[in-house]
């Protein structure tokens, strides 16, 4: 069995004339967290779209633990589960009623004990009879990414977690997917935010202008761009460090 | 394959169980054409029958079931918009499962807001004579267009950009009974209203449930009828389909 999760070469796609992703090649190994760095309109949703077996490359080999999405769309979806930008669930429907419905579907031999379970571990098991749209944001984000793990796939897609939230709860699901990665999972997360990725991924890749223009560790990248200088400045304290102490969770900022 | 389509109709069917202002809604606007053409308008409509409640109710079921269709839009539209769908079809099961539920939540959603208009027609003084046969036959019409009318209203549940556009199409669906033999006998509109009346499918679907449920026949319209919603169907069908995969890149 090889060691890479996910494998993309010379990807490319268009839509209509717009030429989204030019040539696009990066790999990710087992159990890593790898972060799709790139601003608005970089391509990263599409990447993700194309991975996860929802969108066709228009060339290029992706495979997802060996299984090529066009060729083994099944066997990929059977590895996978995909978290995309919104919380994917059912706002009429409770949290447990959710979870149920996902684990029926991934035909788990034991669907009430898994949705106890994922309960318990997102913190969800007081709100799991309360209709899902009444979520916070962070508890939202917290049951969609529960409802990702059913059926333990061993890549998980995390498009852009944390947009929208606020940082409260961006601290939650940041905690959230440390814990999944330390389970072995392999997660393949895109993000606007330097900062998140800095916090969370073992390896980064830039996505800029269709390409990956970069990719390697943050002491990599730090070691090649920019070069190093000394300075020495006062540290302030940055807003969110403010907002965070007040609020009585700035213990939780620079944890990782 | 089975059964994740009925996991699916369950989750759609509870929603509309929690919500049943959503059957409500729709019994409401067909109950209130009813009692308006009945007790307002009926008694100066020429139709040569006694018996106005049932000239209307056939007319009347055609527009409870175009009204309700459109809630399939707007469920579609939600699963589309919260990335449910995307969910769905990115997990290891049959990706029709998905539209299919939403089909057969259609079905037994209409199904149920009928029953409930012909309950108050009945109030109103409904009555037919026809037998067991008669009436599988009527269910069998009303059955293939709200088939019909639902695979349509998938093509703007999965296409459109908002939820305006997911569920403004229904109303000329609503609108085309008005243009019909529904409401009055064709014969006094002017020629070209008339033609088109006269060939539109609402008429002939009309004219096919009035003679099984008064005349204990099948009329001479029902192939035609048959043939507009099988058409449809057919159809609706193929774009939703191809919809559905282009929504899928």
């Amino acid at each position: 069995m090889t060691n890479t999760a996910i494998s993309v070469k010379g990807l490319k796609k268009s839509f209509k004339d717009k030429e989204v992703l030019k040539e696009v090649d990066f790999e990710v190994q087992r159990g890593e967290i790898f972060a799709l760095l790139g601003s608005n309109g970089a391509g990263k949703t599409t990447a993700v779209n194309i991975l996860s077996t929802l969108m066709k490359p228009d060339s290029g080999e992706v495979s997802i633990c060996g299984f090529d999405v066009q060729r083994q769309p099944e066997d990929v979806r059977q590895s996978i589960s995909l978290t995309g930008q919104f919380a994917a669930l059912d706002g009429m429907q409770t949290g447990r009623e959710n979870l149920m419905m996902i684990a029926k579907l991934r035909g788990v031999s034991n669907p009430v004990q898994v949705t106890d379970n994922l309960l318990v571990r997102f913190n969800l098991t007081d709100a799991a009879n309360r209709r899902a749209d009444k979520y916070s944001g962070g508890m939202k984000r917290r049951l969609d990414i529960a409802m990702s793990l059913i059926g333990t796939p061993a890549v998980i897609f995390l498009d852009e977690p944390t947009t929208g939230l606020d940082p409260e709860a961006r601290i939650e699901v940041w905690d959230t997917i440390n814990e999944l990665s330390e389970g072995g999972t392999t997660i393949l997360l895109t993000t606007q935010y330097l900062e998140e990725a800095e916090q969370l991924a073992d390896r980064i890749a830039i996505l800029h202008g269709g390409r990956i223009i970069t990719t390697g560790t943050l002491t990599d990248l730090k070691e090649m761009f920019p070069p190093t200088k000394v300075e020495y400045i006062e540290k302030q304290p940055t807003l969110e460090e403010i907002f965070l102490a007040l609020i009585g969770k700035g213990g939780e900022v620079n944890e990782k | 394959m089975k059964s994740n389509t009925g996991v699916l109709l369950g989750r759609l069917m509870r929603n509309i169980l929690r919500s049943p202002d959503t059957i409500i809604t729709v019994a409401i606007t067909p109950i209130m054409l009813m009692l308006l053409f009945v007790y307002v308008f009926g008694g100066a409509i020429e139709t040569g029958t006694d018996n106005y409640v049932n000239y209307l109710l056939p007319g009347i079921l055609l527009i409870t079931i175009a009204s309700g269709v459109a809630y399939t839009s707007l469920r579609l539209f939600t699963d589309v918009k919260s990335g449910l769908m995307a969910r769905f079809n990115t997990m290891p099961i049959k990706r029709s499962s998905v539209l299919w539920a939403h089909v057969l939540t259609s079905f037994v959603s209409n199904a149920l807001t009928v029953v409930v208009v012909i309950l108050v027609a009945l109030v109103m003084g409904f009555r037919s004579n026809a037998d067991i046969l008669d009436w599988l036959t009527v269910v069998g019409i009303l059955g293939l267009f709200t088939l019909a009318l639902t695979w349509l209203a998938v093509i703007p549940g999965l296409t459109a950009g908002s939820m305006e556009g997911a569920t403004a199409y229904s109303y000329p669906l609503i609108f085309l009974p008005f243009i019909s033999s529904a409401f009055v006998p064709t014969e006094t509109m002017p020629k070209i209203v008339r033609a088109f009346a006269e060939n539109q499918p609402v008429t002939s679907i009309v004219d096919s449930v009035r003679a099984l449920l008064y005349e204990g026949t099948v009329g001479n319209g029902i192939w035609i009828a048959l043939a507009w919603c099988v058409g449809i169907m057919v159809i609706a069908y193929l774009i939703a389909s191809k919809a559905f995969k282009r929504q899928l890149g």
